[in-house]
């Protein structure tokens, strides 16, 4: 698990301001399939899954931080649904470690799916007034689905704007030394 | 060394999960006036200059994705609209003649013909929005230095028409949230007005039965007219607009005759649980501009509460 460096963490600020603000100001906007992409769930995953359970749980509490303080939302509620996203995201690395390329996209939809339900389970246990639809779920499929097409590139671009400040992940290191020359643990032996 | 590193992971998780809830718990509690709401406020009105710069330069984002959908939807509905746009035109030339009267009338009576002028509407743009299903709300670029306050109505248009979308319900200086009708914590005063064309069979088209407007959570795109009574006899194409509020006590947030939707459907019809199904005039997830009516008039009453 990376210790939180202040570069990480500089990083890692920037990341949630650009990615409410982008969320709030323009795809929240953008209809896709009767429903619009939600950006947070899929970069605090990406977070949990590159930084660890902690880091992911942090991250998610000050991204939903921001977003309800940018929406003037119920204070807590987005935080409480994304510390569990990253947490869990953090979980399934440290305890699988998985190496799959589609990881990001089968734990973002994981992720998403546990944000829309998680919040639509806190708004039940908040109250409702008014009448509540059984179409609430297929949005909730939708939004899984968009969230999903877009898991990948987002992890991606996560990723990249991670790397430079995260601790050299051993696989990464193994693999340059044998594209760089560097012999096999297995043909020194 | 293991048991330290999980022990430690573990408070940090339930730190965070206290926090949320102490915070959930005490946003509940206070009222808006308290402190968190104040610190929201606050933040709101130092990002809502970030936000509304982003919002601009975002903007041929979204309309290129705008447009995508609108090319794709429309192609779909040539057909439909081609005949809707030929009973327009028949409509058309006879609510000319109507129209010409009215305004000789107008004169006449010395009446202020500029409609929605006398409620002082203050243009704003919408610099944000939310992502939930759950909260249909947005924040636009005008505050109490605009002369916003809290509970004025916001209309607002599309390329179709324009109509009642919501009221504002937080205001800092430079920006304000507004709760569009479509938020499950919304409810306003309707009534409807008849479709002239949907006659058959015959009804009393001056009847304009009156209810509530409320949306249903997970379908943004249809609310529903609740607490009509059986006698009310209320079909597709009708048009519902604002009812406005006859109380000598209390004051009605919305204006009367602000356009609302359309009649789409009527489950059950004829009984007391029957559910009128409304289709909004302006697609909420597509506003750009909205204005905010600053002032009331008449106390938002209706024209018969004045007689």
């Amino acid at each position: 698990m990376p210790a939180l460096t202040p570069k990480l963490g500089l990083r890692l600020l920037g990341l949630g301001l650009l990615t409410v603000l982008l969320q709030v100001s323009a795809i929240s906007q953008v209809t896709i399939a009767g429903t619009n992409a939600d950006l947070t769930p899929l970069v605090v995953m990406s977070v949990g899954l590159l930084c660890g359970s902690v880091l992911g749980a942090v991250f998610g509490f000050v991204a939903g931080l921001f977003v309800d303080m940018a929406l003037l939302q119920t204070l807590g509620l987005s935080s409480l649904v994304y510390i569990v996203c990253g947490y869990g995201a953090g979980r399934i690395r440290e305890l699988r470690d998985p190496q799959a390329g589609v990881t990001p996209l089968a734990v973002g939809a994981i992720a998403t799916g546990v944000a829309t339900i998680g919040f639509s389970l806190m708004n039940f246990l908040l109250g409702v007034d008014a009448p509540v639809s059984f179409l609430l779920l297929r949005e909730i499929v939708t939004t899984i689905l968009v969230n999903t097409l877009i898991a990948m590139p987002l992890y991606a671009l996560v990723r990249r704007w991670l790397l430079p400040v995260l601790p050299d992940d051993p696989r990464r290191r193994r693999r340059r030394a044998y594209t760089t020359g560097g012999l096999s643990p297995l043909s020194r032996a | 060394m293991y048991d330290k590193t999980v022990r430690r992971r573990r408070a940090v998780l339930a730190l965070l999960v206290a926090s949320s809830l102490i915070l959930l718990t005490a946003y509940f509690g206070e009222s808006t006036s308290g402190g968190l709401h104040s610190v929201q406020r606050g933040v709101l009105q130092v990002v809502s200059p970030v936000q509304e710069g982003a919002s601009r330069a975002l903007k041929p984002f979204r309309d290129f994705f705008g447009w995508a959908g609108d090319t794709i939807s429309a192609k779909g509905k040539v057909n439909s609209l081609t005949k809707e746009r030929n009973q327009l035109y028949k409509d058309l030339v006879n609510e000319r003649g109507a129209t010409a009267e009215n305004v000789r009338l107008q004169h006449l009576l010395d009446l202020d013909g500029s409609g929605l002028a006398a409620y002082k509407p203050i243009t704003a743009r919408v610099i944000g929005s939310s992502p939930t299903l759950w909260y249909a709300t947005i924040v636009i670029d005008k505050g109490s230095s605009a002369g916003l306050r809290v509970d004025m109505p916001v209309i607002a248009a599309d390329e179709n028409s324009g109509a009642l979308v919501g009221r504002v319900t937080n205001v800092t200086g430079d920006a304000a949230q507004v709760t569009l009708i479509t938020d499950h914590t919304v409810a306003v005063p309707a009534r409807v007005v008849a479709d002239p064309h949907n006659n058959k069979p015959p009804r009393n088209t001056a009847q304009s039965p009156t209810g509530d407007v409320q949306t249903e959570v997970g379908q943004p795109n249809d609310l529903i007219l609740q607490y009509t009574t059986r006698n009310d006899d209320i079909r597709p194409g009708d048009s519902i607009v604002s009812a406005g509020l006859c109380s000598s006590r209390v004051q009605g947030i919305y204006p009367p005759d602000l356009p609302i939707g359309k009649v789409t459907a009527v489950q059950d019809p004829g009984t007391d649980a029957q559910k009128v199904h409304v289709h909004p005039l302006v697609n909420m997830r597509r506003i750009q501009f909205v204005q905010v009516l600053s002032k009331r008039v008449n106390g938002n009453k209706p024209s018969t509460c004045l007689r």
